[in-house]
């Protein structure tokens, strides 16, 4: 069989054998509306108070502070948007969120300025890590939430939450933080960290795409988005979606007990980088240390992302970049711009996301594949012809 | 977004990459920061034969392919007959390319046209034809 290795689990994840299992029987038999009085409904609605009980001793946090959604979009849309209309009534309109956010915040807050409302779109240093003192400049009184991610999806910088949380709540703001992709690579224990809103996606943790969730802490009033019927306690209708929820909470269960693993990922991780950056002009994207475990992302420096993605397709091997030409915008990637890389740079990045499901064999096929790549296209680049000449003439 | 057999077959197998050393015409258009350059090289005769032609592009997929198509395009054609290339003729050549990749074909008409541009100022003749910039005022 051709080789096939998936560096892409940023993008999304295979659902895992057990994650089916666990989800089968909500389809075939417990496939009742949990909001229904018959046994079928209070069957359903078993499975997902377990679910929902679960998921709260992953996080230590309640069972009555999780709220389920139709992904992780719709959780930050709410987070921000419901903390908005909400804020509003205590005479605050201010919003502080940073540049290399998912686009589901950066448009949640795109759209409240249009609202009216006022935001503060933090600076990164070139690690991708927000800047702490504009943010202890930007806040007022006036500041109602401060949104941040937990770990950044492109390039895997974990974001100092807990100094956020100091300098927010001093002021009297909410935090809210986009966990989508630091679930499964970092334990987080809402008891110890304060956030009052945290928001996951399913589909980036082995269970299906589609399935998302909202931590909101006891005592945090936000607006509703999706009015409706009474279901999640009255703040967010729609028949519930039972066998994701009960898949969901078997992926993280599973990604809780994988936590032990991740010291092997982030070695592969490792690996990769330093075998990549021996690549003559190429640069790491983010930090070395404070990455997530399976995030690499790298710019070779005179070609351009897309090339490299097809060749690396053909080769059989999925990975993504942040070069314009696969966003369908001008731009390349908003997170490295915001970090300063130059937008050449940007539109030569490659994204390889590894997970515990990687293996050293996987890690060497993409070392011995790439360099291969990347010379057949600087070998048609004429940038690279440039770079050529000058040595030659030196 | 899916690229059809003939961009891939183009993108794989660029035909005409390369310099030409002596080119009577060279032609650069595009730029580093929108992610993609394209640099064409014409080898002419003294009938106005485009004897020799040969690329190098930066660029995603569809510049590359488009890159080498326009230059089998035109290939052993007339001045002429290179002229009337359009961004058009490419894509249908290719089987079509995705809405948001039509720049890229825009990019090979440019290259062509500007190399085309710098030959007639080689042998002093005058430029009679214009050349669309696309990425002019994009910053
Ligand atoms: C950081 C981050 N936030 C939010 C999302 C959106 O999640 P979903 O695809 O479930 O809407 C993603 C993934 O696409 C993400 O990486």
């Amino acid at each position: 069989m051709a080789k096939y290795v998936y560096a892409d689990n940023a993008s999304t994840t295979p659902v895992s054998k057990e994650v089916i299992d666990a989800m089968m029987p909500c389809f075939e038999t417990c496939w009742g509306n949990p909001s229904s009085l018959y046994e079928k409904g209070r069957d359903a609605k078993d499975l997902m108070d377990d679910a929902r009980e679960r998921i709260a001793k992953v996080f230590n946090a309640k069972a009555n502070e999780i709220y389920f959604t139709s992904c992780g979009s719709e959780a930050d849309n709410w987070a921000i948007k419901g903390t908005a209309l909400k804020m509003r009534e205590k005479g605050k309109n201010h919003i502080i969120t940073s540049k290399i956010e998912h686009p589901a915040v950066l448009n949640s807050c795109r759209a409240l300025e249009k609202l009216g409302f006022k935001v503060t779109y933090l600076d990164v240093d070139e690690y991708g890590v927000v800047d702490l003192d504009m943010l202890r400049c930007s806040i007022t009184e006036n500041t109602g939430l401060v949104a941040v991610m937990f770990a950044n999806n492109e390039v895997g910088t974990i974001e100092p939450i807990s100094e956020i949380c100091d300098i927010a709540h001093a002021k009297g703001a909410l935090v809210f933080t986009d966990a989508v992709q630091a679930v499964g690579n970092i334990d987080i224990d809402l008891s110890k960290l304060p956030v009052d809103m945290l928001s996951l996606s399913g589909h980036k943790i082995h269970a299906p795409k589609g399935i998302g969730m909202l931590f909101i802490r006891r005592g945090v009033n936000i607006a509703n988005l999706i009015d409706g019927g009474a279901q999640e306690r009255r703040k967010r209708a729609g028949t519930e979606n039972v066998p994701y929820i009960v898949g969901l909470a078997k992926a993280l269960e599973i990604a809780k007990e994988k936590l032990d693993d991740i010291p092997r990922v982030r070695k592969m991780r490792d690996r990769l980088i330093s075998e990549l950056t021996k690549i003559p002009y190429s640069k790491l994207n983010g930090s070395r240390e404070n990455r997530l475990a399976g995030n690499v992302n790298i710019s070779f420096e005179y070609i351009e992302g897309e090339g490299m993605l097809l060749w690396l397709d053909i080769a059989g091997i999925a990975a993504s970049t942040g070069s314009a030409c696969s966003s369908e915008s001008l731009d390349p990637s908003h997170v490295l711009l915001a970090m300063g890389v130059p937008h050449e740079k940007a539109h030569g990045s490659l994204r390889l996301s590894i997970s515990h499901e990687t293996t050293d064999e996987d890690i060497d096929y993409i070392i011995e594949t790439l360099p291969g790549i990347v010379k057949k296209l600087r070998d048609m680049s004429p940038l690279w012809e440039e770079v050529e000449k000058a040595k030659i003439k030196n | 977004m899916k690229y059809s057999e003939k961009v891939m077959d183009h993108f794989t197998h660029p035909r005409n990459v390369g310099e030409i050393e002596d080119a009577d015409g060279v032609g650069v258009v595009g730029n580093a920061k929108c992610g993609d350059i394209m640099k064409m090289y014409l080898k002419i005769d003294e009938n106005d034969v485009i004897v020799d032609c040969k690329f190098k592009t930066f660029g995603c997929g569809a510049a590359i392919a488009t890159s080498s198509m326009a230059t089998e395009l035109i290939k052993g054609h007339t001045v002429q007959e290179a002229l009337k290339l359009t961004n058009s003729a490419v894509v249908e050549a290719l089987d079509g390319l995705p809405p948001v990749k039509v720049h890229c074909s825009v990019l090979a008409e440019e290259a062509i046209k500007t190399a085309l541009a710098d030959y007639y100022k080689k042998i002093g003749r005058p430029v009679d034809f214009e050349i669309e910039k696309s990425h002019e005022g994009e910053e």
